[in-house]
């Protein structure tokens, strides 16, 4: 990448985009929406983390290593794993857990494999400056969307209980009884990505074109990036959810084949989910 | 064709022995004397706390439980429709069933059964109450591997009127293709028009005894 074209950006003109977080924080105590600590405090978030993690990145492209770019990968996969958890609505148990973390790592590592050694052909391979980024773009997509899906999979079991159970009642079995639930979760897990490659170049120009060609390269080189970028995306959440769903929808029954959510002698200890 | 023994759920049932063979069984019981829970057990959507259920002289724990509620069908006490039409509606019972689909002049036939004059192809969730239990009654009557209904208050939604046709249709096929009913009402004339066997789950019933205690 030819970073030379790009235009150097001095710390007061940073500084001044700090006006807008300023009109945010009038705006909010003149509204007097309580939320002028919120505001404060991403903004200052924000900047500590990425003042932190440029250094970071100064030294991991300075000094290439692959033990280092996987070390990244994994912190990057873990934090993933646990924002997931804190996403998840209702409270869910050690086993629900367990199961998230055994989708989000088995599909995100076999898809990133794939990307990295099959599509983008680092040499060598470990590149962090394509590695890291891009697989965190892959890593963050996902957990989006495995959240949403879990979450639509939490509510659906809850809110549709008696058409699972009417199902049971004539001998469908667990998976043909959540299918629709199971389906659907699938669908709301997959539409961000979906609509965002709809209307990607139409409606929005994405976040990495846009950075690669403010920093010099060629646009349709940014293009072809951002065309596998997104493939990925699309890939690795679907993997991901699929993986998931096929899972997770399981924890719901027992070995009777029982609806544990209607299970009368069910004890709290024992559900998958606790729901308010 | 059932057979339960020192069967307890914690807090409501409390059967010594009780046998259900009759053809058409009626369970009364004051609300919360367990009439739902004793369906639940036969269903296996439920397990008692101890005791031994039989079905044709086999522990029904021992049966899978898709096989076991292929043959013992329930309908709950609300009615359960699905997305789609009637048509959809009648036909996800065979599927869940793994039964193969029947043809329209079929399912418009189990609808004149049910006092149903309906289009297949309306929308079930655009029903009223009463329709969708008669939708439902109609789910389950079409199922050929069934030998045994479990109907919880099957009349709910429906009028006198309706409840004594639909009842009655449904009953007399029931009775003609040999499969047994056990259904809980709290309408006493169904119990005393159609039943050949009333049974009184306060009888059974442990929060019921637990009120009387306390009197």
């Amino acid at each position: 990448m030819s970073g030379d074209s790009a235009i150097d950006f001095t710390i007061w003109q940073v500084a001044l985009a700090y006006v807008f977080i300023a009109v945010l924080f009038v705006i909010v105590r003149i509204k007097k929406i309580p939320r002028e600590r919120l505001v404060v405090l991403s903004a200052v978030r924000m900047t500590l983390q990425l003042i932190v993690v440029g250094y970071v990145l100064v030294y991991v492209l300075d000094n290439p290593n692959p033990w280092i770019t996987l070390l990244i990968i994994l912190l990057m996969l873990t934090f993933a794993t646990f924002n997931v958890y804190q996403r998840t609505k209702p409270m869910i148990n050690f086993s629900f857990k367990k199961l998230i973390a055994l989708a989000m790592f088995t599909g995100i590592i076999v898809n990133l494999t794939y990307f990295m050694f099959v599509v983008l052909q680092l040499d060598p391979w470990y590149d962090p400056q394509y590695f890291i980024p891009m697989g965190g773009m892959i890593i963050g997509k996902t957990m989006t969307g495995v959240s949403l899906g879990i979450n639509y999979l939490l509510t659906g079991m809850k809110d549709r209980q008696e058409k699972i159970e009417g199902a049971l009642m004539l001998g469908a079995s667990p998976k043909v009884a959540s299918k629709s639930i199971v389906n659907e979760a699938f669908d709301q897990a997959m539409l961000p990505t979906i609509n965002a490659m709809v209307g990607m170049g139409i409606v929005f120009l994405p976040g990495m074109m846009t950075g690669q060609i403010i920093a010099g390269q060629e646009p349709i080189t940014a293009v072809k990036y951002q065309i596998s970028v997104m493939l990925g995306v699309a890939g690795t959440v679907s993997i991901t959810v699929l993986i998931f769903l096929h899972l997770a929808y399981k924890n719901f029954f027992n070995k009777r084949e029982q609806f544990i959510l209607t299970k009368r002698d069910m004890k709290k200890e024992d559900m998958p989910v606790e729901y308010d | 064709m059932f057979e339960l023994k020192d069967v307890v759920v914690e807090d409501v049932l409390e059967i010594k022995s009780l046998t259900l063979e009759e053809n058409i069984i009626s369970i009364e019981g004051q609300s919360g004397s367990g009439k739902s829970t004793i369906l639940r057990l036969l269903n296996n959507l439920d397990d008692p706390k101890s005791g031994s259920i039989e079905y044709k002289g086999k522990e029904i724990v021992t049966i899978a439980p898709q096989e076991l509620r292929k043959k013992i069908v329930m309908l709950p006490q609300n009615p359960v429709v699905f997305d789609g039409t009637i048509r959809d509606n009648l036909l996800i019972g065979l599927q869940f069933s793994g039964e193969e689909d029947v043809s329209d002049d079929r399912l418009k036939e189990v609808l004149s059964f049910m006092s149903l004059e309906k289009d297949l192809d309306t929308k079930a969730s655009d029903l009223s109450g009463g329709e969708k239990q008669r939708v439902a009654i109609g789910r389950i009557l079409l199922l050929d591997k069934a030998e045994v209904y479990l109907l919880d208050e099957p009349s709910s939604d429906l009028d006198d009127h309706t409840t004594d046709q639909v009842m009655k249709q449904f009953l007399h096929l029931a009775k003609k293709n040999k499969k047994q009913t056990i259904m809980v009402t709290h309408d006493k004339k169904i119990s005393e028009k159609f039943a050949d066997e009333m049974i009184n789950m306060d009888e059974y019933s442990k929060s019921i005894h637990k009120e009387d205690d306390e009197k």
